[in-house]
């Protein structure tokens, strides 16, 4: 039996026994995240290291008198042994919950329904790819990852609820280096991802590449601290609406006092009327269950036009508040963030970037943002890869990386121009722990100020 | 009820060398590193219990070299058949992968050592009952809530036991165990529109290798009350001047400037290009060793796995290398970076002892550990006296640096002026920016060893596949002549 079904098997007889020796007052929540990955990493075109990983991680959430503990495990896949570890954790949980006050905003666990994605399709093979991708970059300086085979997520409790979601793809992300005039190092960044390994579609991907990399090979220019218009290629807008999800959405933190919308939410600020931002499930790019096996709505506007329309609140959140929950997920880095951002896109044809920017920096890629001031939404960072000075609607030199700061009020607000007609999806390539899910659609973004200053 | 912190469950004993002995014939050569680490989590937040969690990793990392490459398979099925079947996926994914490599696998990348490690710990993870601990810090979110305008509090703990046995065909057996604890405290306050946040050294930064002992309760809640008054200071300070000065980084903001700015650049796995994809490149080449004038002479740098306690000490990396004490930088000249054997062997240049993995399901790549500034010999009450203008900065908030690590800006929690030697107003939002190298040789005072402070973090991320990774850095507080630093606003 391959790993997926045989995961199912597992987790389904895990979860009847589990369920079936609970006493009267108790109830129990598993959450299952599993994979069984290929990662390859490249350097120079060349296998750096190679990885298999085959890991089943179980979630036990058990709750008893408004108590609630969790405890997670890694699985061996054999059900006796399993079984009997998973008996183990139950038995201390029963003893932990008796020993902890009571937390008055757990949830009690309900019954969200069931569902069932199975995205079977066959399995991308590592191997023709590792080979395909060595033979293909040979001669260029490529450096990346391949990530490929099948992932799991799923959630069942003792209240009945019962979600599956299971897929098989991979993706090759990546940069291409030169050297240009100067004696710099560039590069141009890209990523391949699909169901399966298609060594055409990716040829065509690093031609394109490569095309891009003559710009790179010109002299570098060094630009001055100062204020520019920017055009944020789609990779770039989508890591500024990164950071939403660090705090800057979430209800909780708005209640904290560590959210960096704040005056959007109290109406003392707007954003742009271009910028409209929803949490949109039908990209299909992740399971729509939370951890705790809610449904969130399919589409939930979060900004439209400018203006706030929904913060993400958990069911935690909604208990404590006393406010309608709309099933954000409350893990993660900063609690409830974003899971399936689409910003809508504008009507700026992407062949009509150069031309509408005139004068000013392409910027193709962000490094390492992070707040600069939270309370004024300030976010600082670097430009990174295939990023160029133009001028008069032409691209004139690649620059030297330059340090931003200045706030998301500015950049979605008062300088946004336009946003591009083209939206590209981004697939989410963080692999802390496992592979995850999810990815974003988000355009390119005209502006007609931003403050570099270093 | 007197339940213990620490709890072990039902879980099958594996014997590391009948595995061994069952998989051998798989490949040319085979290393197995067995991972097992418990982590419990409790966290408080506003004096009512939020997180109380129990995480048991547990799995096998097999290495195979077949045909002069090393690959890895990783899996949480440790019956004979599931180790047999990782063994056979890293026999094939090194065979697969071999006529691609980068670098030829030899002998030396892999010595055969034996060895133990123990961390220090004077008091197990038994001695304290889950009660008194949620009790503890229920106490601490109490004490970080010294006003009304404290708007919320968070305390947590977390404790981790971890044990990792590596063997290999070559006879290769070491057994390292750890006993480590992370906590966290903070307060935030909130009057009209300015919020503040204030505390314990910065997110996470009180990180060591201890038992129980590295609770001090008592002087915990005087500490959580004082950072709730210093959030409170915050609320109504200026914000901090936007000009050049001199300044200040107490040991727990120096923490993230050795981090960032010495730790990651040195790494030798960064300067061969392995992490451009991700993390970045490194602005250090490999002819600055021995050449390159880093700081300032007063910056003494180390690579320091023996620092008992310290949060990343050990006494073997993962390929067996002995972990031993180097100066990275001496009088500010750069002597060495942070490679393992294999990076070593690659750049034809000294290393450490580094190499090292998150858990059983990552392969080890080059990672700072301990990372220490050797103490100078001024105090902190004369680097103050002898500035004229200057800020003084506590605890980190926000980091960020390029991917050559060049360009940097950091901004703390909490800052003091400093006027004609002595230290005046409160300042908020303190930013300061540079590049990496005129700063630290901007150096001009290093504080002594009696002010020397040990700190660390649970969250170094890097490497394709991602891995979290833990670090020590200890340093004193010390002095830079004419910062940029600037404040908040829009």
């Amino acid at each position: 039996m391959s790993f997926v079904p045989e995961t199912r098997r597992l987790f389904d007889d895990l979860a009847d026994t589990a369920f079936s020796d609970l006493k009267a007052g108790e109830a129990l929540s598993l959450q299952l995240s599993a994979e069984d990955q290929t990662y390859v990493r490249f350097n120079d075109s060349k296998v750096r290291q190679a990885t298999a990983v085959l890991q089943r991680n179980l979630a036990l959430t058990f709750q008893w008198a408004g108590r609630q503990v969790t405890f997670t495990f890694d699985l061996g896949g054999h059900v006796d042994r399993d079984r009997a570890l998973l008996f183990s954790c139950l038995e201390r949980a029963r003893q932990e919950a008796r020993t902890l006050p009571e937390d008055p905003f757990a949830v009690p666990l309900q019954n969200h329904g069931t569902s069932a994605h199975e995205h079977s399709g066959s399995e991308p093979d590592a191997a023709d790819a590792v080979g395909a991708i060595a033979r293909v970059t040979q001669g260029t300086d490529f450096t990346g990852l391949l990530a490929s085979g099948p992932q799991v997520r799923a959630v069942r409790n003792s209240a009945g609820l019962n979600h599956w979601f299971s897929t098989a793809s991979l993706w090759v992300d990546y940069s291409l280096f030169t050297t240009n005039t100067s004696g710099d190092n560039k590069a141009v960044k890209d990523r391949f991802w699909g169901p399966v390994w298609n060594e055409e579609r990716f040829q065509t991907l690093l031609n394109a590449d490569k095309d891009r990399l003559a710009f790179l090979k010109r002299p570098s220019r060094a630009i001055a601290p100062g204020e520019y218009r920017v055009y944020f290629a789609p990779a770039a807008v989508a890591d500024l609406v990164a950071m939403f999800s660090w705090g800057a959405l979430s209800y909780r933190a708005y209640r904290d006092g560590n959210c960096a919308l704040k005056r959007l939410i109290q109406g003392e600020a707007t954003l742009s009327e271009l910028f409209t931002l929803k949490e949109n499930f039908g990209l299909a790019l992740t399971p729509r269950f939370n951890s705790l096996g809610e449904l969130p709505p399919v589409e939930l506007m979060l900004i439209e036009k400018g203006q706030l329309k929904n913060l993400l609140v958990s069911s935690r959140s909604a208990k404590q508040y006393g406010v309608p929950s709309n099933a954000a997920d409350p893990t993660g880095w900063f609690g409830e963030h974003l899971r399936a951002p689409e910003l809508m896109p504008g009507n700026l044809p992407e062949t009509e970037v150069l031309n509408r920017l005139g004068t000013g920096l392409y910027v193709s890629n962000l490094h390492y943002l992070n707040w600069s001031d939270v309370q004024a939404a300030r976010v600082t960072g670097m430009t990174r890869y295939a990023c160029f000075w133009v001028e008069n609607g032409e691209i004139a030199a690649p620059i030297d990386d330059l340090r931003f700061d200045d706030s998301l009020y500015r950049v979605f607000g008062s300088a946004l121009e336009a946003l591009t007609r083209e939206s590209p999806v981004h697939p989410d390539i963080d692999t802390y722990h496992s592979r995850a899910l999810g990815g974003s659609k988000i355009p390119g973004a005209l502006v007609g100020a931003f403050r570099f200053t270093l | 009820m007197n339940l213990p912190v620490s709890f072990l469950p039902e879980v099958p004993a594996f014997d590391i060398h009948r595995a061994l002995a069952r998989i051998q014939a798989e490949a040319d050569w085979i290393g197995l590193r067995f991972v097992q680490e418990q982590t419990y989590r409790r966290a408080v937040r506003n004096h009512l219990p939020e997180d109380n969690t129990v995480s048991l990793e547990r799995g096998v990392m097999v290495e195979a070299r077949v045909d002069g490459h090393i690959a890895y398979a990783g899996t949480s099925d440790l019956s004979q058949q599931g180790l047999v079947q990782a063994a056979r996926r890293a026999s094939h994914l090194a065979r697969t992968c071999a006529r691609h490599a980068l670098f030829p696998f030899a002998e030396r990348h892999r010595p055969t050592v034996r060895g133990r490690f123990v961390s220090t710990r004077q008091s197990g993870f038994d001695h304290l009952t889950l009660a008194e601990l949620t009790d503890q810090l229920i106490r601490a979110s109490r004490s970080l809530k010294v006003s009304d305008k404290i708007v919320s509090t968070a305390a947590e703990a977390t404790l981790v036991e971890s044990t990792v046995h590596y063997v290999s065909s070559s006879g290769t057996d070491i057994e390292q165990q750890w006993l480590q604890i992370s906590s966290h405290c903070a307060a935030t306050a909130q009057d009209g529109a300015e919020t503040q946040q204030r505390s314990l050294n910065g997110p996470t930064a009180r990180c060591r290798q201890a038992g129980l002992e590295f609770f001090d309760f008592p002087a915990l809640h005087a500490e959580c009350e004082r950072a709730g008054r210093e959030a409170l200071e915050l609320l109504h300070a200026e914000n901090c001047p936007d000009e050049t000065l001199d300044l200040i980084l107490a040991p727990d903001q120096m923490l993230l400037q050795i981090h960032e700015s010495i730790g990651h650049p040195l790494e030798l796995d960064r300067i061969l290009g392995d992490e451009r994809n991700y993390a970045g490149w490194s602005f250090v080449k490999p002819d600055d060793f021995g050449r390159l004038r880093y700081g300032s002479p007063l910056l003494n740098v180390t690579f320091d796995p023996t620092v008992e306690g310290e949060f990343a000490s050990y006494a073997f990396d993962e390929c067996g290398n002995p972990a031993t004490r180097e100066y990275l930088i001496r009088d500010g000249v750069l002597l060495r970076g942070l490679g393992s054997l294999e990076s070593q062997s690659r750049l034809g240049l000294p290393g450490v002892a580094n190499f090292r993995s998150a858990g059983w399901n990552r392969a080890p790549i080059d990672r700072m550990a301990n990372i220490n500034l050797e103490p100078g010999t001024s105090s902190l009450a004369e680097m103050i006296a002898s500035v004229e203008r200057g800020v003084y900065m506590q605890s980190n908030r926000s980091w960020s640096i390029d991917d050559y690590r060049n360009k940097f800006q950091f901004g703390c929690e909490y800052a003091r002026r400093i006027e004609q030697g002595r230290l005046t107003d409160v300042l908020k939002n303190p930013n300061y920016r540079g590049v990496t190298v005129p700063f630290w040789n901007a150096l001009k005072q290093v504080g002594c060893r009696d002010e020397r402070e040990l700190f660390g973090t649970p969250y170094c991320g890097k490497g394709e596949p991602n891995q979290l990774i833990r670090v020590g850095h200890a340093a004193p507080p010390c002095l830079f002549a004419g910062i940029n630093v600037f404040g908040g606003g829009a």
